[in-house]
């Protein structure tokens, strides 16, 4: 094969990941401030604000998990033993997180249980997600291609604060979305928590990086050796950080939401850049984690064909549902 | 007690697909029924064809999203329970099983939406073309999940290199010798559970009078197709078990109960299997006619289970009485259609309490003969996941303990409760305040095609009033 599947593979599943982070990451992020909410005004705000979207943003975990067992099978057959329990509660957070979406509306006596399934599904399943985060810098017991370690080895106090961090990280996207999407004293109330969220973010940021080299040695000789270049992406993460701050300080209403999603994207990269080319820690890689290449280029094809619809047709949401959400109002 | 991870893997994997496939079924058939209605509401213009459409899509969104959120978890089982099956595997299932999900994304992206909430903002020709593309989509994804498991029971267009599946030919593996076969009984399953559903549910207004012209439509127009479909699914039934004692005779073998290969094979209408003594303790039936369907001769000779050893049998108990419950159901459907037809020509289909009363009770039974189908074909896999190939204790996850299985096993359970628990109930509640002049409606909520339940608009614990009452009599 002159052309290499597995790194286009890479590319398409690493921008999956990134879109679904980013983009459920904001829905995810209200529902964890979802009991901090000041009435149940701004709650209807706050769903109301990302009804039109969330599922759409979770097309891409369903895609990527279908792309994983297409083209790593590895991953899939690794990860998912190695996190059996995390990815349970993450599943039964997404489906509880989900139903109250749809009954939360057609619900007026039982409302309050459909808020709190809503906190709690959104919770559980973004530190499920952060705590894969965690699982993946620290690596697996890998023995002859299979997961060998026990059901509870993914967690530990490292994936704990990785997760408590994504939870937190979610939150800042969340609240920094609300400011974009409300008015009033729903406005506010985000303007006034963003810089906590953001200092929470930055103190787990900080911990994270001074300890995954720590917990992975062939990280720590990446930083601080081979490949100077990475450091770009903490100090491009750490910008965006000062811009947030800067940009609630003077009330700007998008920019707080980009540059929030930069954090997440430079702190991203950087992740992929300590780990390239390794995709089950320790020590397989983006070519041994792959599927035959002629399964790679068979479902290649309906990927590049179904993915520009994907995006096409999020872009159109997206642009449908644009606009401030008003206090007592759906969309109609 | 020792918790077995094995054990209890099969055990969730069985029932999550159960819970899982019960949803399909019915929103295949009931795609096709809706493409059918807006055709003719197109063509007549005759109002009532349309409050059925309206009616039967909102029914259609509530129970595709309960498929869709059941599937999530689908898609992870694999990955958490059969690591070594899926690595094993991946070259030839993640494809295809990729492809099913490109397939419902586009659909989804494409015609749903339309579907559900184009009426009145989109010509009537457009609204058409979205229900017979979302009709022929519902089938493209079913044809990617049964050709993944006709290809684990009869594999094929593979070589086997290091312990993994690599495809040496898609189209021998995709189409396989059972996908055919498989693909028409479970289509033909899909428009039964629809028609049956739809009957019933006719049934329920007409004893209520609620809508009698569409209803009365709804119906007639049901008996006819299901008296048709319903013969005509025990015929393709027949040739599927032909196709599966070329293939498979062991799960014939323990659909029939029979333990030794011989001739003159009784069809036996009542048996207890008893594995362990490799015979039944009591047999009931009539002389000579298995080997008559199997074999088109009284003396043909059909293989016994006793061709391979006992512990490479399947559950005999288990597909024996599986397979009985569906093909009992099936004759029980192919009565009701010929009594509708008996009535037909009385001229009292719609008159006769007791009958709609009947098809009322009719509308659990297609779900209980799929759910049966699928155990006696499943089951009678056993001890193979790919046959003849890899069994279930090699698929398994080998860093899988029982209390880890055992732990998701009691949480999936508890979460599919509480959704079917609230779907169902809200379905029951779009029913009863559906057909209906002023139905109450919930307002101001955001309409998206990926939130398919937004399409239903009925509220879930608000007073509906007394809506069994005769409001509407037209």
């Amino acid at each position: 094969m002159s052309i290499d599947l597995a790194l286009i593979w890479a590319v398409i599943i690493g921008f999956g990941v990134i879109m679904y982070v980013i983009m459920d990451g904001f829905d995810l992020g209200l529902g964890i401030l979802y009991p901090f909410a000041p009435d149940e005004d701004s709650r209807d705000v706050m769903m109301n604000s990302v009804a039109p979207v969330w599922d759409g943003n979770e097309t891409w975990l369903v895609l990527g998990g279908a792309g994983l067992l297409g083209a790593f099978p590895l991953v899939y057959s690794v990860f998912l033993p190695a996190l059996y329990i995390g990815v349970f509660l993450m599943l039964a957070g997404l489906i509880f997180r989900g139903i109250s979406f749809e009954f939360r509306f057609k619900s007026h006596k039982n409302r309050r249980w459909w808020n709190r399934a809503f906190f709690l599904g959104s919770a559980i399943a973004a530190f499920a997600q952060g705590a894969v985060v965690g699982a993946y810098i620290q690596g697996f017991a890998v023995e002859d291609f299979r997961y060998v370690g026990g059901a509870l080895d993914w967690l530990t106090p490292f994936t704990v604060l990785t997760g408590l961090g994504l939870m937190a990280g979610y939150a800042l996207l969340g609240a920094t979305w609300l400011i974009m999407k409300s008015e009033g004293h729903v406005q506010q109330w985000a303007y006034a928590i963003t810089p906590k969220l953001l200092l929470t973010v930055l103190a787990v940021f900080a911990i994270v990086s001074i300890w995954t080299p720590l917990v992975s040695p062939e990280v720590y000789s990446r930083w601080m050796d081979t490949f100077q270049l990475i450091w770009i992406f903490p100090v491009l993460a750490l910008l965006c950080s000062g811009l947030v701050y800067r940009s609630v300080k003077r009330q700007d209403e998008g920019l707080p939401f980009v540059m929030a999603l930069g954090i997440f994207l430079f702190t991203y990269l950087g992740l992929i850049a300590s780990k390239w080319p390794v995709i089950v820690p320790p020590n397989y890689t983006i070519w041994d984690a792959s599927s035959a290449p002629e399964s790679q280029l068979f479902l290649l094809i309906g990927f590049l064909f179904v993915i520009p619809i994907v995006l096409a047709y999020t872009a159109w949401t997206y642009w449908v549902f644009r606009g401030k959400v008003k206090v007592g109002e759906g969309y109609h | 007690m020792e918790l077995d991870p094995l054990i209890l893997s099969r055990l969730q994997f069985a029932f999550v697909v159960s819970f899982h496939a019960i949803f399909p079924v019915f929103t295949i058939g009931l795609a096709s029924y809706i493409a059918v209605l807006h055709g003719l509401f197109y063509k007549t213009a005759n109002q009532a064809w349309d409050r059925l459409a309206q009616f039967w899509t909102k029914v259609f969104a509530v129970v595709f999203g309960m498929g869709v959120v059941s599937g999530i978890v689908m898609s992870f089982q694999f990955g958490t329970n059969w690591s070594n099956f899926s690595y094993a595997t991946s070259n030839f299932l993640g494809p295809i099983l990729s492809y099913e999900v490109v397939t419902a994304f586009f659909l989804e992206a494409a015609f749903l939406g339309v579907l559900l909430f184009g009426r009145n903002k989109v010509p009537q020709g457009v609204h058409l073309f979205a229900a017979i593309m979302v009709a022929i989509g519902t089938f493209i994804s079913s044809f990617w999940i049964l050709s993944a498991n006709s290809w684990m029971q009869t594999p094929a267009g593979y070589e086997l290199i290091d312990g993994r599946f690599h495809i040496t030919s898609w189209l021998e593996a995709i189409f396989n010798p059972s996908f055919w076969y498989r693909f028409a009984h479970m289509g033909m399953a899909s428009f039964l559970t629809g028609g049956f559903v739809v009957a019933g549910v006719s049934a329920w207004y007409l004893l209520r009078n609620r809508d009698v012209e569409a209803n009365k439509k709804a119906l007639s127009m049901c008996l006819w197709l299901l008296l048709f479909l319903t013969p005509a699914q025990a015929l393709i039934g027949d040739f599927h078990g032909l196709n599966t004692l070329e293939h498979q005779p062991t799960k014939v073998a323990a659909m029939e109960g029979n333990w030794e290969t011989r001739s003159n094979v009784p069809l036996l209408l009542f048996a207890l299997p008893d594995q362990e003594n490799q015979t039944n303790r009591f047999e009931l039936g009539i002389p000579n006619m298995a080997s008559i369907i199997l074999k088109h001769s009284a003396d043909g000779v059909i293989p016994g289970l006793s061709e391979v050893a006992p512990e490479e049998q399947p559950p005999v108990a288990l597909v024996f009485w599986s397979f009985r419950v569906m093909v009992g159901i099936g004759f029980l459907m192919i009565g009701v259609a010929l009594l509708g037809l008996i009535l037909r020509r009385k001229g009292r289909i719609f008159e006769s309490p007791l009958f709609l009363k009947t098809l009322v009770a009719m509308i659990i039974t297609p779900f209980v003969a799929v759910l049966a189908g699928w155990i006696v074909t499943e089951a009678g896999r056993a001890p193979w996941l790919v046959y003849g190939v890899m069994t279930h204790a090699q698929g398994l996850t080998p860093s899988l303990t029982g209390a880890m299985a055992l732990f998701t096993l009691i949480g999936y359970v508890a979460v599919y409760s509480v959704v079917f628990v609230v779907g169902v109930y809200y379905l029951t509640r779009v029913v009863r305040n559906g057909m209906h002049d002023d139905p109450i409606e919930v307002k101001g909520e955001v309409e998206r095609p990926k939130r398919p339940f937004s399409a239903a608009h009925t509220p879930l614990d608000d007073d509906l009033g007394d809506r069994t009452a005769g409001a509407n009599v037209s």
